[in-house]
């Protein structure tokens, strides 16, 4: 994520800050974001309007620290003498930039972070500012960059349900209502598992190599009511019980529809998950969020008839499918992961 | 020839001692003279010893007198003399200002060529010794601003070793300033060493984030300030700019257009001060490398005080340096 | 004020004192064509005139041998032309012409000539005297029999680098002869109005310094009191203090409108100009034909024409060529 449009300010010029409060929304391609502040203070000077494009790191507003003396705003955008002259050979737009230098000044490794990062400096701003369009215009960018730079390939498999079902029934009926659990979070838990042995899958392919995650952080798609659709993260799949799971999705479900999700959830997904067999697919083949490495998709849970020993019975199946980015792992890895998720979903009680 | 490997350990004060014996016993045209450079040994005990090898023909003591003796050594260096005069602080020199500034570097512009003055001129400079506002100030780069003159301040074993041998070579009127915090500086130096040269700054670290641009008494704060920037993931280059005047503006620019930042720390005031020049050489020589302004730790806009907390706090220190290194390549904290 | 006792009147050869007629009427002639050229804008800057001081140069010159050093003031023409310097190189150095001795450089104030041991030329007040004690203590320590005359006007004993010199200069036992121009007036202050002591021969004394008042209006009584000085010098008796009692009849420089002294003092003064004077008594004495002073007057008349033509025939220096100098071109001379 590089930029968003600011939505609406929740503070004013002289008033009182403190460390932890939301200070701004945001829309981002990932829908719109709560801005938290890390200091506490008074606000000096409001820097963006809403509407306007603001780029991740950006300075939005100036906040004085108790004490401080106020201190007057650049009334233009500092550039370094070296930075300037290597836009100029890089082509790159400088009003565009955002500085990290002394008094927010615009630094060689600015200009170089933003040309090789390919920011369409050089194109005048998009006036409209419409949520959706600005999600759309997202997830457009991201998808064209996925399939011009990621070469796919898709891997699919059948998994037989049956007794991840029967235990997800078996164990509702100890719960209450609330504490229930959905089907999906086996599957989410099931990949986050196999994850751990296909390192390969979880990760980045960032300045020409692949970077493996630290931790298995799965983005879990989910559709907007607007329109569009975010995958923000839930972290550390691995380590999370089903309960736990179960309180995260809900609480991203949730908060992804009224708009406040955290810019880290939408960020820092290292692997997406596709389940929309809720709307009757049998089995998808999703395009990689770049700079992730790979997708996992299940379609919709149905009775299929199912051969074993030479007899023919009827089954819950999923088609569990799996997108993945050549670059960094190959189809003989691949189908041994859907063959780990599988056996993983033949144990659920180990989940 | 043989590379000489073998190293000994030395004091600068030793280095300059050692520098003074070999010149009188290579060339008997050179003689020392100064207040109490013979039967005291040396305001700081640099000449201790060589009265009793040279005689008080060459290591001549002088009355308090320094517009006269700097001015006779000028004379006996048109005489046909290679003449060494100490002054004991650079504070004093300032009574022979007259004869350093208006005879030693003008004679040989005035007289079209024909008269060049072979003088050197030694003396302290420099605080850290609680020696208050008439002992302790660093006016080298007063110096470094007349044309005429050399200025060197040798930081190094090396340097207090080398450089005099080149200087008293030198046809014209060279100023030597020795920092009065490091004649105790002790450490390894080829035993073989010998004259260097004194023209070029010298890189004594590589880095490529930054420059410290430094010379003298603050060589070994700026390197110790490297050190810790390290720590931190800055790499800071250290150039050790060796001669004031005329100043190295190549290795400068160079230095500059490696890391495109620079910190110059400077003992003298800020104000009209060496450092000021050389940022100016920054601009005009390296402007489109900057990535930065430049940024300089100099010696705060007063007298010396007595007091070592706030002497210590007049003087750059290496967290100054590491403050300001931190602000140029846009560190908080 | 004649101090020469008359039995010591030398023996006066013919051509001898043709030779001090002629050197005192070179500078009075050479002296009134500057003042000429400086009103035609030909010689810029300060123009200090010795008209009416010659008989000091000419006499005290007649005493120093080839070997000698000269260090002179800013009012120093007549000086350079009697030590040997040519008058078409200082002419021209006052044009401001690479012709010049000082290739224009140092001008009217700093007179520079390598080959008859001419060390300038010295503006600074005061300035002179260390280098001459510089100059005397190289001749001491290379054990050559040679001396340095340092020339000074009455306003120098008032700075500290007269006594500075005139005690390292006796402490040391060093060949100067100090030669005190006293023309009463430093610029326009008279003696009295800035010494608390106005004999100057005490101050010296005041040093061990052997010092005599010399009438510097008599050519004879000041030959005979620099050879004397000299002789006592050169054979190790260290340095020697002649105070010549003189006026100058021009104004300190061409922008003084001296309102200082009176017009009166200057008629008195003019009484005893040091040039008709001699000429009357070499006529006395039947040494000079009205027809020997008409040849001479035509002879200098002539130097001093090819002089001017020279310099105003000169070149300027390229201005390319304008930081020459600064540093020497050469290696070690």
């Amino acid at each position: 994520m590089e930029a968003g449009t600011l939505v609406e300010w929740r503070i004013q010029p002289g008033g009182n800050v403190k460390r932890g409060d939301i200070v701004a929304l945001v829309e981002t391609e990932k829908g719109v974001i709560e801005v938290e502040i890390f200091e506490s203070g008074v606000v000096e000077s409001i820097l963006a309007s809403p509407g306007q494009k603001v780029p991740v790191g950006g300075v939005l507003a100036t906040i004085r620290a108790e004490g401080e003396a106020p201190r007057a705003a650049p009334a233009r955008l500092y550039i370094s003498p070296a930075a300037r002259r290597r836009a100029g050979e890089l082509g790159v737009e400088l009003s565009k930039l955002q500085g990290t230098g002394e008094a927010g000044a615009v630094t060689m490794a600015d200009v170089e972070r933003a040309a090789q990062k390919g920011i369409e400096a050089a194109r005048p701003p998009i006036p409209s500012a419409e949520p959706q369009a600005a999600i759309r215009r997202a997830i457009a960018a991201a998808m064209a960059r996925s399939k011009r730079e990621i070469p796919h390939y898709y891997l699919a498999a059948r998994i037989d349900m049956s007794r991840a079902t029967g235990w997800l029934r078996e164990e509702n009926l100890k719960r209450p209502v609330t504490e229930r659990l959905l089907y999906s979070v086996l599957l989410i838990k099931a990949t986050g598992l196999a994850l751990k042995r296909f390192p390969e899958l979880n990760g980045f392919w960032v300045d020409g190599g692949f970077k493996p995650a630290e931790g298995i952080h799965v983005g879990v798609a989910i559709s907007l009511r607007q329109g569009g659709l975010v995958a923000p993260a839930i972290h550390d799949v691995d380590k999370k019980g089903l309960d736990e799971l179960m309180k995260s999705m809900l609480d991203l479900v949730s908060r992804a529809r009224t708009g406040t999700l955290r810019s880290s959830e939408i960020s820092d997904a290292t692997i997406t998950v596709s389940n929309i067999g809720e709307q009757g697919v049998e089995a998808l083949f999703g395009v990689i969020y770049p700079p992730q490495v790979a997708l996992v998709a299940f379609g919709k849970l149905t009775e299929q008839p199912w051969a074993e020993n030479g007899m023919v019975g009827a089954r819950p199946v999923v088609v569990a499918s799996l997108s993945a980015d050549h670059r960094a792992s190959d189809g003989h890895r691949g189908g041994r992961f859907l063959s780990a998720v599988d056996r993983l979903l033949q144990e659920p009680e180990k989940l | 020839m043989k590379r000489e490997t073998a190293t000994i350990k030395m004091t600068y004060r030793e280095a300059i001692r050692a520098a003074l014996r070999e010149a009188l016993l290579r060339d008997e045209r050179v003689f020392l003279m100064g207040e109490d450079v013979g039967r005291y040994g040396g305001c700081f005990a640099v000449s201790k010893g060589l009265l009793e090898e040279f005689g008080p023909e060459r290591i001549r003591d002088t009355p308090l007198s320094e517009s006269a003796f700097v001015g006779a050594g000028i004379g006996a260096a048109l005489g046909g003399m290679r003449p060494i005069v100490e002054i004991m602080t650079v504070n004093f020199s300032l009574l022979a200002l007259d004869q350093i500034v208006n005879n030693a570097a003008t004679i040989l512009h005035m007289s079209g060529g024909l008269f060049n003055t072979p003088l050197v001129i030694r003396m302290t400079t420099g605080g850290g010794r609680q020696l208050a506002a008439q002992h302790s100030h660093s006016l080298e780069g007063w110096y470094a601003h007349i044309p005429g003159i050399k200025v060197l301040t040798p930081a190094t074993l090396e340097d207090a070793r080398g450089m005099l041998w080149t200087a008293l070579e030198d046809p014209d009127p060279v100023l030597i300033f020795e920092h009065g915090s490091l004649y105790n500086m002790e450490g390894e130096i080829a035993a073989g060493a010998g004259p260097v040269g004194i023209s070029e700054a010298a890189v004594r670290r590589p880095g490529k984030d930054l420059s410290l641009i430094t010379y003298g008494g603050t060589l070994g704060k700026s390197l110790e300030a490297a050190q810790e920037l390290e720590r931190e993931g800055i790499s800071a280059e250290v150039v050790d700019l060796r001669i004031l005047r005329p100043l190295d503006a190549p290795t400068i620019v160079e230095s500059v257009t490696r890391t495109h930042r620079a910190v110059i720390i400077d003992e003298g005031w800020r104000s009209g001060s060496i450092s000021a020049e050389i940022t100016a050489r920054i601009v005009e020589n390296a402007f489109y490398e900057l990535d930065g302004p430049v940024a300089r730790v100099c010696s705060a806009e007063v007298p010396m005080p007595y007091a070592k907390h706030l002497e210590d706090a007049a003087l750059p220190q290496v967290p100054g340096i590491v403050a300001a290194a931190r602000r140029v390549v846009g560190r908080r904290g | 004020m004649n101090l020469r006792a008359k039995e010591s009147m030398p023996v006066l050869q013919r051509d001898h004192a043709l030779h001090l007629l002629r050197e005192m009427l070179r500078i009075r002639r050479f002296e009134e064509k500057s003042a000429e050229l400086y009103a035609a804008a030909k010689i810029r800057g300060f123009l200090h005139l010795y008209i009416g001081e010659e008989a000091v140069a000419v006499g005290v010159m007649q005493a120093l041998e080839p070997r000698d050093a000269v260090v002179a003031t800013y009012r120093e023409h007549g000086h350079a032309l009697v030590r040997g310097v040519s008058a078409a190189s200082v002419m021209a150095e006052m044009c401001g012409k690479v012709e010049g001795c000082c290739r224009g450089r140092g001008g009217s104030m700093h007179i520079f000539d390598a080959a008859t041991r001419f060390y300038g030329g010295n503006a600074i007040v005061g300035g002179g005297l260390p280098l001459a004690v510089g100059l005397a203590l190289a001749d001491k320590m290379m054990r050559r029999k040679q001396v340095t005359a340092c020339f000074f006007g009455e306003g120098a004993v008032a700075e500290g680098e007269f006594h500075e010199s005139m005690n390292l200069a006796a402490l040391w036992g060093l060949p100067v002869v100090f030669c005190c121009e006293n023309n009463l007036y430093a610029m326009g202050t008279a003696l009295e109005r800035s010494e608390s002591e106005t004999d100057l021969c005490l101050k010296a004394a005041s040093f061990e310094v052997p010092s005599w008042p010399v009438d510097g209006m008599d050519i004879l009584a000041v030959e005979e009191a620099a050879r004397r000085a000299v002789t006592a010098v050169r054979s190790g008796g260290g340095p020697y203090f002649l105070e010549f009692r003189t006026y100058r009849f021009r104004a300190h420089s061409m922008f003084d409108p001296e309102l200082y002294r009176t017009k009166q003092e200057v008629e008195e003064w003019k009484k005893r100009d040091p040039i008709p004077n001699f000429s009357v008594l070499l006529k006395e004495q039947g040494l000079l034909k009205e027809e020997d002073l008409d040849l001479i007057e035509a002879e200098v008349g002539a130097e001093i024409h090819e002089a001017v033509q020279f310099a105003e025939a000169g070149n300027w220096e390229p201005v390319e060529d304008l930081t020459r100098f600064v540093y020497s071109e050469q290696g070690r001379p």
